[in-house]
């Protein structure tokens, strides 16, 4: 590990996966019927979480919720700020969004832009009877009024710091890092 | 002007550069199959279609690909513009320019008119078609129909037969699939066949089933009568028999050959009814395809505007 970085575990693999658990029966209490409920998860992390949040609820109570993939970059207030444009991605929402009682899954809530980029996006797929933010970490500093429902971990930070979400999935490792300084825009907005 | 991204041609793109756009057009054919088929993204710009040639498909799909993205539109034609009480082309931008538009959507009847624009006009400019040079999302569109039935570009056989000399669409073809490795072969009238034309990067024959043997897409261009000053060729019926594509011709080509055509169709000259309307045409595909590419065609050039 570079000496240049400030860097701090801050979640391992046991303490991520006790957190997602813990989501997973939060969701499962509040969230009834159940067979209502579908898990959206945020590009690019929410996703896997939120498919990891479906294998849980269908272990507890027998129900499999849809998962929907949902890419926010065209909702972005800072889609045109940064030099190279974001890739965008398809979002994919394989279910009726009218009606549905809508958990979205994101790994760091910060600023609360993403989740209003989110909330735009899946009500121009229809009317929900209800949106909930499941996140795995709540970092503070909101610039907009907005809560999760459902916190994996509360995490103090300064504001430029920055949180480094790695997953299985994608990274090959379960962990979730404090690091002294931001290594990249946009990462954990 | 500086850092304003423009769109005036696909002889000026790398490979990878294409292959970015038509990624983003896939990414925004998404758009269209939704309820809401509408996103906030270039909320607050402007986008002008200039269209001083006539034109409704290329323009009406500009004019709905801007709706969709939430610019505000300006859409001025020919017959209404200054143009017809001889105002010139740059007289015409530069006041359009005073209100600050952000995208200029260009149809003229003259090569690198959009070019013209570009060098003198703090707008980005996008060509909708220059004369007979180029036509460059009409190019990206036929590219994307391709690659979503075929998976691949590259090493693909792809005739293209008819006007080759008048047509702009057939030249962002060329460049376009040369581009990204298919094997071009252009075909027409010896009136119609431009020498030359294989310095695009395609190769030429005046013998229609030389062209089609083999064929992974048969690409037919239109008979434009309208733009034809003088006569080309003997009659419609020598034409469609020597140039059009039947469903005998259609059969010397691979058994799973696309048949595909830029709109509107004279049927019966270039194409025989049964294979416009034969499931080895993709038309239609084309026509919805030009709505994502021309989506991600203003997203691309909106977004280099203050970097």
């Amino acid at each position: 590990m570079s000496a240049l970085v400030d860097r701090r575990l801050v979640l391992d693999a046991t303490a991520m996966r006790r957190a997602i658990r813990r989501l997973a029966h939060e969701i499962i209490e509040k969230c009834e019927p159940l067979d209502r409920l579908a898990l959206v998860g945020v590009r690019t992390r929410g996703v896997p979480l939120a498919h990891r949040l479906q294998a849980l609820v269908h272990e507890v109570e027998g129900v499999r919720p849809p998962v929907g993939e949902l890419d926010i970059t065209l909702y972005r207030d800072d889609v045109f700020e940064g030099l190279d444009l974001p890739v965008v991605q398809p979002t994919v929402l394989p279910f009726e969004v009218a009606g549905r009682s809508i958990v979205l899954v994101d790994d760091v809530l910060f600023t609360g832009r993403t989740t209003r980029a989110a909330l735009d996006a899946v009500m121009d797929w229809g009317r929900p009877r209800a949106v909930h933010l499941a996140v795995l970490v709540d970092r503070g500093h909101r610039e907009l009024p907005l809560h999760a429902d459902f916190i994996g971990a509360r995490i103090e930070t300064q504001r430029d710091e920055s949180i480094r979400v790695q997953l299985c999935e994608i990274d090959g490792v379960d962990r979730v890092d404090l690091q002294g300084r931001p290594e990249r825009r946009g990462e954990d907005a | 002007m500086r850092g304003r991204r423009h769109l005036l041609e696909l002889a000026a793109l790398s490979a990878p550069e294409i292959e970015h756009l038509l990624d983003l057009a896939d990414s925004f054919g998404g758009i269209t199959q939704r309820a809401i088929k509408k996103v906030p993204t270039l909320r607050g710009r402007t986008v002008v279609n200039l269209f001083l040639e006539a034109s409704t498909r290329t323009r009406t799909s500009f004019e709905l690909a801007a709706k969709r993205l939430s610019a505000d539109t300006l859409s001025i034609s020919g017959g209404s513009s200054s143009v017809v009480k001889g105002e010139t082309l740059l007289d015409t931008a530069r006041n359009l320019a005073a209100y600050q538009p952000d995208i200029i959507v260009l149809r003229h009847r003259h090569a690198g008119a959009p070019h013209l624009l570009a060098a003198n006009i703090d707008a980005s400019i996008v060509n909708a078609g220059d004369g007979a040079h180029e036509h460059p999302t009409q190019g990206l569109l036929d590219l994307l129909t391709i690659r979503q039935h075929k998976r691949r570009i590259d090493g693909l056989k792809v005739a293209i037969i008819g006007d080759i000399a008048h047509s702009r669409v057939a030249r962002s073809a060329i460049v376009g699939l040369s581009r990204l490795g298919a094997q071009v072969v252009v075909c027409g009238p010896p009136t119609m066949l431009p020498p030359g034309i294989e310095a695009l990067g395609c190769t030429a024959t005046l013998c229609r089933d030389e062209a089609v043997a083999d064929a992974d897409v048969v690409m037919m261009l239109r008979i434009q009568k309208e733009r034809l000053s003088e006569e080309l060729f003997p009659s419609d019926r020598e034409y469609a028999r020597r140039y059009g594509l039947d469903s005998a011709t259609l059969r010397k080509a691979k058994p799973d050959c696309l048949v595909m055509h830029p709109g509107p169709i004279n049927r019966g000259v270039e194409l025989e009814p049964a294979v416009a309307d034969g499931p080895q045409s993709i038309i239609l595909d084309q026509v919805t395809n030009g709505l994502s590419v021309r989506m991600a065609v203003l997203y691309h050039c909106a977004g280099g505007g203050e970097a």
